[in-house]
């Protein structure tokens, strides 16, 4: 290994733009000329629009206008679309409801914008657009998924009975129920998978220009998939031809799911930037965004695990709602189905496993991929009934993982993944270790002494990453391909750009990417650019998200690698008058076999682009190729984390005393990268847990909008973690990778939940557990006691 | 409009703003210094963390008024003029306290505060504790908690 190739923990590249603060976020671009929106949005979660009145707003200092969504439909500028079919359990198609980016005629929830302000300054827009004056008629509002369906719900989209998306399903009923009727031992549980609001610490932001000499409109936004945002933008919302839109996702303060989607305010500045004829730029307050992120998880489950005697499972069965809240986001409808169903044989052998997913329409914000986006929902599932069936038939929580545990691959389970490899003991028993699960008891008495009730929770989880061969997805539904691509050009001098279709926010690629290069090519990692983020200069990509950038992005980048070699070793081999099949490519130098004839990386680089020592009919001139890579299969990456917590009895305060996380990502290019993805997605996934909620009240008003009411985990909430590693390679690309960019929140909330059982001795608590809500499940406990 | 002069970054700075301009707001539009970053609007990340007067105070709830004659210190004065970064920079860069880096300039700017607070000897427990008024959702404050810890014995040197 040498000290900037893979497996090297190399300080990141990116780092000194950010820490001397010249990043450049998209609210840091400024265009001349530059106006800001300001959106007037609705107060209501659920009303219809009578009338807007914009005149008194229009004569305000600084607006230059208010446009409304009846101009939008004037300007024939489509809807917002959700790109993944979901077809229900009798062959219907979801339901899915128009989304205009500024509603005209009803707002379906809080912060549903219905005109825009352009002004000079954000204060002048602000003040402006407390001077338009609409007219709501107030329609009763639901916002719970578990009434959605009710018959006395309102009905929030015409045409769509019972606000409901789809009624979709997975698995064998008829095998399952057999095997539950034959069960020795049922476990039933009930769970709600917490709404979650992502909070990427940079709010979302858009600024639009619009070039009347050349016709082009050019779109900075806050985006993980720049060209997926074109592409939707141009072919269904019909802002303008693909060609014509230019799409830079600059440096990108956090995504986490939350800024995959399109979004209404980014086609609201496009078009308004083509009719005021300036750059329209509008940056989100934090207040806006969590009224109009898309909001995470929501689900009600229903589910149920049958088990043999000896703690064998059988079967598996749930029966989930999820909420998408009032519109579908763009990839909402792949989350509580094929991102989760799929997910819930867990690490184990379960022959038969069948689920039932509703997905309703509520008047709240619309909700869709969240870090993990429905791997974290299966994996709270069946960590849970599995800890809970081993409470309940007195088997220790790790035996009977252990029991269970798949151990020959491939292994194909009843609900349509086939995993590749792993070794589940392996993660397990090296997390006891690490976690010294033998030293428990003791620790527990001592912690007794203190006043402290400690207890001890497992989450072995697995998660589908690489997301995802194009063929697979597609006939599951996807809208598009989910393949990467990559395009290596190397310069005269010897140095290289990769233009990538992944997109980093925080995951380092300008860093792990280069040193991939680096060791290939055997040049210094100083020598390498990654460029990515821009539809004028990557040509095409999928983005950055599903733990992908890895196991696909890299791929992409080998394949072009593997292209390049094959392309110099010509070239040298007319440098070294050697016969092509006899050039060998070693730490940066083309050597004649057998022989001492060399040629350094530089020299053949020069050579391809002076082209003297070959002609064009023999070889064409230049060195830059381009894959494009669709992957066999997912990844999976699994392990198994474990959560050691007092719970303090008089306040009923969770602190977390030990966490030990081990991970099968399979290669790792850079474990200090790796590392620190790991930590923050435990940090997500301990918010979940313990403190996380998004709460609308009865009429659809976001009770927790702000980050004084949404408790987001701070660093005295967390302890340092302990992060170890095991590997199995996946066999399913070039370079062995799994992803890890989602495994920690979706392995931590179930082990915290059972941690929290553990100690206090409860079947079941709700997310989040505060410590008011776990002083109050201590008191349930002890009342008979006390009587 | 109202006139407002400071020292910024040790250069003497004026400009017109509305009296309800905000410094940070002053500093990113006006001055064009982008690395002071909102995060919220409730005075809770610390993403906009500058000095004032060599005390941490969120830019984002400071009118520029208030600070009138004041000196500031944002993340770009940081580094010597020649490049030289601060230790606590650099302490952030090798333990891998950042990944979007959205938080970074408020945490480093908030950290500085801290070990002026509290001495260079810092204690796992004293920066959890004293990070409160700084949100990071990337990171889980691991590799943040050791780059402060490391960047305030390397400024003792």
């Amino acid at each position: 290994m040498s000290a900037t190739g893979i497996g090297a923990p190399v300080r990141r590249k990116e780092d000194f733009r950010f820490i001397t603060g010249q990043g450049q976020y998209t609210d840091d671009v400024t265009r001349p000329g530059e106006t800001r929106a300001v959106f007037v949005r609705s107060p209501h979660a659920h009303a219809n629009i009578k009338s807007i009145d914009v005149s008194a707003a229009k004569t305000m200092p600084g607006v230059i206008d208010v446009l409304t969504g009846a101009q939008l439909a004037t300007d024939k500028i489509g809807n917002l679309i959700c790109g993944w079919m979901i077809h229900s359990k009798d062959g219907s198609p979801m339901k899915m409801a128009a989304h205009p980016a500024l509603a005209a005629t009803k707002v379906n929830c809080v912060g549903d914008a219905v005109a825009v302000v352009i002004a000079e300054t954000v204060a002048q827009g602000k003040d402006a657009a407390e001077k338009v004056k609409v007219d709501y008629e107030v329609l009763p509002a639901v916002v719970d998924p578990a009434k959605a369906q009710a018959k006395d719900a309102p009905q929030i989209h015409p045409d769509i009975a019972n606000n409901t998306i789809y009624q979709w399903h997975l698995g064998e009923k008829k095998d399952v129920d057999a095997a539950f009727a034959a069960a020795k031992h049922v476990t039933k549980l009930d769970i709600v998978n917490n709404r979650l609001v992502p909070n990427a610490m940079e709010p979302r932001a858009a600024l639009a220009d619009y070039d009347a000499g050349t016709d082009n409109l050019t779109l900075w936004n806050t985006s993980q998939n720049p060209h997926v945002a074109r592409l939707v933008i141009s072919a269904f919302i019909g802002m303008a031809p693909e060609h014509k839109l230019r799409v830079i996702a600059p440096d990108v303060g956090g995504g986490f799911g939350s800024k995959i989607f399109i979004y209404p305010e980014e086609v609201v500045c496009l078009w308004a930037s083509r009719k005021v004829k300036r750059p329209v730029k509008w940056t989100s307050d934090r207040s806006e965004a969590f009224l109009t992120d898309a909001h995470g998880r929501d689900h009600v489950t229903h589910a149920e695990l049958a088990l043999d005697a000896n703690g064998k499972i059988l079967a598996l069965r749930a029966k989930t709602i999820a909420n998408l809240g009032a519109y579908m986001s763009t990839f909402s409808s792949s989350v509580p189905t094929y991102l989760y169903a799929t997910l819930l044989s867990g690490q184990y052998n379960i022959p038969s496993i069948y689920c039932e997913v509703d997905a309703v329409y509520t008047n709240t914000a619309p909700v869709d991929a969240y870090r993990g986006a429905g791997r974290p929902e299966a994996t709270f599932v069946v960590e849970r009934l599995v800890e809970v069936a081993a409470r309940q038939m007195g088997i220790d929580p790790a035996d009977l993982r252990r029991r269970n545990f798949i151990t020959a691959f491939p292994h194909q389970t009843p609900v349509i993944m086939a995993y590749d490899g792993g070794d589940y003991n392996a993660s397990l028993k090296k997390a006891m270790e690490m976690a010294d699960v033998k030293g428990f008891a003791k620790r527990k008495r001592d912690a007794a002494r203190n006043g402290k009730l400690r207890g001890l929770g497992y989450s072995t989880y697995i998660e589908a990453c690489g997301i995802a061969p194009s063929q697979a997805v597609g006939s599951l539904g996807a809208g598009v391909g989910l393949w990467e691509s990559a395009e290596v050009r190397v310069n005269p001098t010897g140095s290289v750009e990769v233009l990538t279709g992944s997109h980093a926010h925080g995951q380092g690629h300008e860093t792990t990417f280069a040193q991939l290069v680096s060791e290939r090519l055997g040049i210094p990692i100083e020598n390498v650019s990654i460029v990515h983020g821009d539809t004028d200069k990557v040509q095409f990509g999928m983005g950055t998200y599903g733990s992908r950038s890895g196991a696909v992005g890299m791929s992409a980048i080998v394949k072009a690698l593997d292209k390049i070699e094959i392309k110099a070793k010509k070239v040298a081999a007319f440098m070294l008058e050697a016969a092509e099949g006899d050039i060998e490519f070693k730490d940066g130098k083309f050597t004649v076999a057998g022989t001492d004839k060399s040629a350094a990386f530089g020299d053949v680089a020069l050579n391809a682009y002076i082209a003297h020592k070959f002609t064009g009919a023999e070889l064409e001139p230049g060195l830059k190729e381009t894959s494009f890579y669709d992957p066999t299969n997912f990844t999976f990456p699994a392990g198994c984390h474990i959560c050691e917590l007092d719970v303090d009895i008089e306040t009923g305060k969770v602190d977390i005393v030990n966490w030990t996380a081990v991970d099968d990502f399979g290669t790792i290019i850079n474990p200090m990268i790796v590392e620190g993805q790991v930590h923050g997605g435990i940090a997500q996934g301990v918010g979940q847990a313990l403190m996380e909620g998004a709460y609308y009240d009865a009429n659809g008003q976001l009770v927790t909008g702000s980050m004084m009411d949404y408790t987001m985990p701070r660093a005295h909430d967390l302890p340092s973690f302990h992060v170890g590693l095991t590997e199995t390679k996946s066999p399913s690309n070039p370079l062995g990778m799994k992803g890890c960019g989602e495994a920690g929140a979706i392995a931590s909330p179930a082990a915290v939940i059972n941690a929290i059982t553990d100690a206090i001795g409860t079947e079941n608590i709700a997310m989040p557990a505060t410590a008011s809500a776990v002083w109050t499940a201590l008191q349930k406990l002890q009342a008979p006691k006390a009587a | 409009m109202a006139n407002v002069s400071m020292t910024v970054n040790g250069k003497a700075v004026t400009g017109d703003v509305e009296p309800r301009t905000l410094l940070v707001q002053f500093l990113r539009e006006n001055l064009r210094l982008t690395g002071t970053h909102v995060g919220c609007d409730t005075s809770q990340c610390g993403a906009c963390i500058v000095h004032i007067d060599g005390i941490a105070a969120k830019a984002c709830t400071t009118l520029a008024l208030q600070v009138e004659g004041a000196s500031i210190t944002t993340i770009e004065g940081l580094a010597e003029p020649g490049g030289k970064l601060h230790p606590m920079q650099e302490a952030f860069r090798e333990h891998h306290g950042l990944q979007c880096g959205y938080c970074t300039p408020g945490m480093i700017m908030s950290a500085l505060d801290i070990v002026r607070r509290n001495g260079n000897n810092l204690d796992e427990h004293t920066i959890r504790d004293q990070l409160d008024g700084n949100i990071c959702r990337c990171t889980g404050y691991h590799n943040i908690v050791k780059a402060i810890e490391a960047g305030a014995k390397a400024m003792a040197k």
